[in-house]
């Protein structure tokens, strides 16, 4: 289920050309869509960080393990 | 000798904790392991217990939640089941966030599936893999040691560290923690491999292989290939017929350093035999080798799966390390850093990047941002949440972790008391019945039922 994403794109010699321009097509889209999402993200992460950002990554002190 | 065409596999977690309030620490590491394992310690009367899904849950040395995985005998399986674990210490979370709003106390709890915080202390992220009694450790550890060190370049999982000459993005968190190459230590001089026997198993036959120094992987790609990969590098060792060239490096404690501080996975560390190879060099050796056995004599199903996708990774790292951002976490986090500061004209030094950094590990789905890009399938995913919620209340079927679970399952039913280990189920009643299960492979066993059927 997750490698449909590269597996359409190994064997593109082989393929009819009409097949080939709709997986070239189906890639592109999905990578804008990825971008976008991406984007949105990038938009988005301030609303779920800590607005005080030094203080909060200095307060994370454990102890070691294992 | 024994078949391992199946194999068990597992895979131990260390977590992070943080108690906050507006940014600030608001209660110690030691004081929120304590409300978190409240409702542990309800449930098994110790915090340090085997769940109905046949994993182990304690709290190990210096206040860190640890997950072990069952007993599995499929790489999906591992990923599934170590998923569900991140969901299980979330549930304690919401819990142990309630339980310190009832008393009053104003904060939120945070835990890290990572493996350092940022004083430099590091917890780690254990893999076992059930190997024969009779293999050479020594030539074992010859092989497997460099292709541990340079695997990061696909297992990483990225950090921001602060150097003398300013920020520096690298790989693998646990780079900078490993001082060994193999030896029973674990806390004080950390190495590759840990050699501590103990195989939870019937000795004469069986060894574990407890290899310490991953990464904690947010990614199911990065944690199934981690895990499969290395599975093929094992089974070609177990085959007498294959040789492997010597690509011991000169030294391992700094090839793991100088490798995870460049990003381009291609420049040279140096071997043994003087020689000198990149990271990705080594892995294409290995690959090729891998390659070539899976056409003379073939590999599981799985472990094919794994094979593919190890050759995908190489394959684009020698184009571009970075096209890798859909599937693996240091890619995904470098990424994230690069276009977050470049959006806000800040530098990797800023504490916001650093937060970015850490709030990549948090496993609340809210907070965390590896849960958001795993949800809108920026970051690729194997198991469905249908699979992962099942893993959180059921073991493995195919192996030992089943009897284990519907022995749990039974007992808590019936409100008896008991004590189970990874290879004992025992009654706490004045019979003291026991029943010891040596062979991990093994699903059904009369004796275990008969146990069952007398609660």
């Amino acid at each position: 289920m997750t490698e449909k994403i590269r597996k359409t794109s190994s064997t593109p010699s082989e393929a009819p050309a009409d097949e080939i321009d709709e997986l070239a097509v189906g890639k592109n889209t999905h990578a804008e869509n990825l971008k976008a999402d991406l984007d949105q993200l990038l938009d988005d992460i301030d609303s779920i960080l800590e607005t005080n950002a030094e203080d909060f990554v200095n307060s994370y002190v454990q102890k070691g393990g294992e | 000798m024994q078949d391992f065409s199946r194999r068990i596999y597992g895979l131990e977690n260390e977590y992070g904790i943080m108690c906050t309030l507006k940014g600030q620490r608001r209660l110690s590491p030691d004081e929120v392991a304590r409300y978190l394992f409240r409702k542990v310690v309800t449930w098994g009367r110790s915090s340090n217990v085997f769940l109905p899904n046949g994993s182990r849950l304690y709290l190990d040395v210096g206040s860190h939640p640890e997950y072990a995985t069952a007993e599995c005998d499929s790489l999906l399986d591992v990923v599934a089941q170590d998923r569900a674990g991140e969901y299980i210490l979330n549930d304690l979370r919401v819990a142990a966030e309630e339980r310190l709003a009832d008393e009053g106390i104003r904060g939120e709890i945070h835990i890290y599936k990572n493996n350092t915080d940022s004083a430099g202390n590091s917890y780690g992220c254990h893999e076992n893999y059930l190997t024969s009694r009779t293999d050479d450790q020594t030539s074992l550890s010859d092989v497997v040691i460099p292709f541990l060190i340079t695997r990061q370049i696909f297992s990483g999982a990225g950090k921001l560290l602060m150097t003398a000459k300013g920020p520096l993005f690298t790989i693998a968190q646990r780079a900078e923690h490993i001082w060994e190459t193999a030896s029973s230590a674990t806390t004080r001089s950390r190495p590759i491999i840990n050699t501590r026997d103990e195989p939870h198993a019937d000795a004469e036959h069986y060894r574990r292989l407890h290899v310490i120094v991953g990464d904690s992987n947010m990614s199911e790609y990065a944690t199934f290939l981690k895990i499969g990969s290395m599975a093929c590098v094992l089974r070609m060792f177990e085959n007498p017929e294959i040789d492997f060239r010597d690509l011991m490096l000169e030294s391992p404690v700094r090839a793991i350093r100088e490798i995870s501080h460049d990003i381009t996975c291609k420049k040279k560390v140096k071997l043994k035999n003087g020689k000198e190879m990149s990271a990705l060099d080594i892995q294409r050796i290995y690959l090729d080798k891998a390659i070539s056995y899976s056409e003379r004599f073939g590999f599981t199903e799985e472990e094919t799966r794994a094979l593919q996708m190890w050759e995908h990774c190489v394959s684009t790292i020698e184009d571009d390390p970075l096209k890798l951002a859909t599937e693996v976490d240091w890619v995904a986090k470098h990424r994230l850093l690069t276009n977050y500061s470049e959006k806000h004209h800040i530098s990797l030094g800023d504490p916001r990047c650093h937060l970015i950094d850490l709030q990549y590990h948090d496993i609340d789905p809210a907070r965390g941002i590896f849960y958001h890009l795993r949800n809108k399938g920026i970051m690729e995913s194997l198991c469905s949440e249908e699979q992962i919620l099942v893993a959180t209340k059921s073991a493995p079927v195919t192996t030992r972790a089943h009897l284990r679970s519907q022995f749990i399952t039974a007992a808590q039913l019936k409100k008896r008391d008991y004590t189970v280990d990874w290879v004992h189920l025992k009654i706490n009643d004045q019979s003291q019945r026991t029943v010891l299960c040596k062979n991990p492979f093994k699903n059904a066993d009369d004796r275990v039922q008969k146990l069952i059927d007398s609660l």
